[in-house]
């Protein structure tokens, strides 16, 4: 993908999350955003999904501009899969149903095709056996696998992950992030908001390190993470890697 | 042996969970019933009257007449409260803030004041302003307005049950708003709505009674009459008390099992 960021502003209230933010990357498969905690990272992902709307600035996916306009705003989430941390799923429908709920009432695929789609996707992701099991009697790995294959079920042209780990426990995780570096390797772009610093380092042909709202430091991880140029980035690192 | 004996009447707070036998139930049961009876036979006991059933019986027709109505004022006045209730619920989530005063203000008056004072208000106070004088109109629909504030907020309290972050989902796989109420908000909020809902119409029943009050041939209305026709109060509100059981103990029963079965799904 193509993803240049103009001068991206946004604040909550009195709080300044993201301040003047350029971000122009010509071509990249996977763009990993790390920092700390309130750093932005979270934010501009679900600017990018068009969850939350920009008090300034611009994006252009594929040199293509999103519009931030409620009708707009729809059709271009519904062209994005998005994962968030936790509670992706609606509870009240099978794994099954929650992949075709949007494959029928929002992508218009008939019944027997959307079923058919759900379930060649859960068997990939080895949850057959799952399919007709509420979310509730999945383990947290499973729920989040389901996320992911509702969010590929659309054929999305990006994928947005955020913190898609953070609520699971160190087995889980894995399992999870299998997944997510098999989706790689298909050449799916994707954007992933992360902490875990040795995933980004795999999977990640760019990454970039959002603190106080502004981007510290943006290359390849073998730079950013390897040999880190801003003072916020070896700080940040020097914590992380301290544990 | 005592501890036996214990069994039969005591359920240790710590093993709530435990299946009571039904032999036990049913005795318990049977024991309750003869403490109300026995302070009924008590009571009445104590009372000098001279009981004349033979005379109300000879209105029976009036019972059933009344009975029937009150049945269909109740049947027809949950349909509309329901519709009344979704509509002032949405009103107050609606992004027109002048829907959200409304359904407010109806919703605080409607609950802040007495049902008895709306019922006059309605038909001698508006109705008669619009020279509309069908009773069973006027009462069937200030009956809807006043249940339909409590319907409102139950049905509130379960759209405000479903999570901000499966809303957030819901957006993030590009349904509509509409599509998110029908898909993800209703099917969950019916489990918690219906049983309170369920409660509600029981009340609702009864609360027809006041009806009697603008003289609308309703089951209280009728035994009122034969009360005065024929001198006789207590063989009078003793059907009618039964008459209302009747009606309502089903839907009590009915909220029992949802209950239950809501308990389950979480």
């Amino acid at each position: 993908m193509k993803l240049d960021v103009r001068r991206l502003s946004k604040s909550f209230g009195r709080q300044l999350v993201l301040r003047d933010i350029i971000l122009e990357l010509e071509r990249v498969h996977t763009l990993a955003l790390i920092g700390p905690s309130g750093g932005g990272k979270s934010t501009l992902l679900r600017i990018i999904a068009g969850l939350e709307i920009p008090d300034a600035g611009k994006i252009f996916l594929n040199d293509q501009e999103i519009i931030y306009r409620e009708s707009e705003l729809l059709a271009h989430r519904r062209t994005v899969g998005t994962v968030f941390q936790a509670f992706n799923l609606f509870p009240h429908l099978t794994a099954l149903e929650n992949i075709t709920l949007p494959l029928e009432k929002v992508h218009q695929h008939p019944r027997a095709q959307a079923r058919q789609i759900a379930e060649e996707i859960l068997e990939r992701f080895r949850l057959q056996e799952h399919c007709q099991k509420s979310p509730a009697q999945l383990s947290g790995g499973q729920r989040q696998r389901v996320a992911i294959a509702r969010a590929i079920s659309i054929k999305p042209k990006l994928l947005l992950f955020d913190e898609p780990t953070s609520a699971l426990d160190p087995e889980m995780t894995a399992e999870v992030l299998d997944v997510i570096e098999e989706l790689r390797e298909e050449g799916r772009d994707f954007v992933l908001v992360t902490h875990q610093m040795g995933f980004a380092h795999r999977v990640a042909d760019q990454i970039a390190l959002l603190s106080a709202g502004d981007i510290a430091e943006v290359g390849p991880p073998g730079q950013v993470l390897d040999q880190p140029k801003s003072e916020i980035t070896k700080q940040f690192l020097a914590k992380v890697m301290k544990y | 042996m005592l501890r036996t004996l214990r069994g039969w009447f005591w359920l240790s707070p710590d093993d709530q969970n435990r299946v009571v036998p039904w032999p036990v139930l049913i005795l318990n049961w049977a024991l309750a019933f003869l403490l109300v009876a026995l302070l009924c036979v008590f009571s009445f006991s104590q009372l000098t009257y001279t009981w004349n059933w033979g005379t109300v019986a000879k209105y029976e027709n009036f019972f059933w007449r009344g009975w029937w109505t009150t049945l269909l004022i109740s049947v027809l006045a949950l349909l509309l409260s329901t519709a009344i209730g979704l509509i002032a619920a949405l009103a107050r989530r609606s992004g027109v803030l002048v829907f959200r005063a409304l359904s407010r203000l109806y919703v605080e008056v409607i609950r802040g004041t007495p049902l008895l004072v709306q019922i006059s208000f309605a038909f001698y106070v508006v109705a008669d302003a619009f020279r509309f004088e069908n009773r069973f109109i006027v009462g069937l629909l200030t009956l809807s307005l006043f249940s339909g504030a409590f319907i409102s907020e139950i049905i509130r309290s379960g759209i405000e049950s479903i999570g901000a972050s499966q809303l957030e989902s819901a957006r993030a796989v590009g349904l509509t708003r509409l599509q998110t109420y029908r898909y993800v908000i209703f099917p969950q909020a019916i489990r918690m709505i219906l049983p309170p809902l369920a409660g509600m119409f029981a009340s609702l029943i009864k609360d027809s009674s006041l009806l009697s009050v603008i003289s609308i041939g309703e089951f209280t209305w009728n035994a009122q009459q034969v009360a005065a026709l024929t001198y006789s109060n207590f063989e009078c509100y003793i059907p009618l008390a039964i008459g209302y059981l009747v009606l309502t103990l089903p839907i009590t029963l009915w909220t029992q099992w949802l209950e239950k079965r809501t308990k389950y799904e979480t």
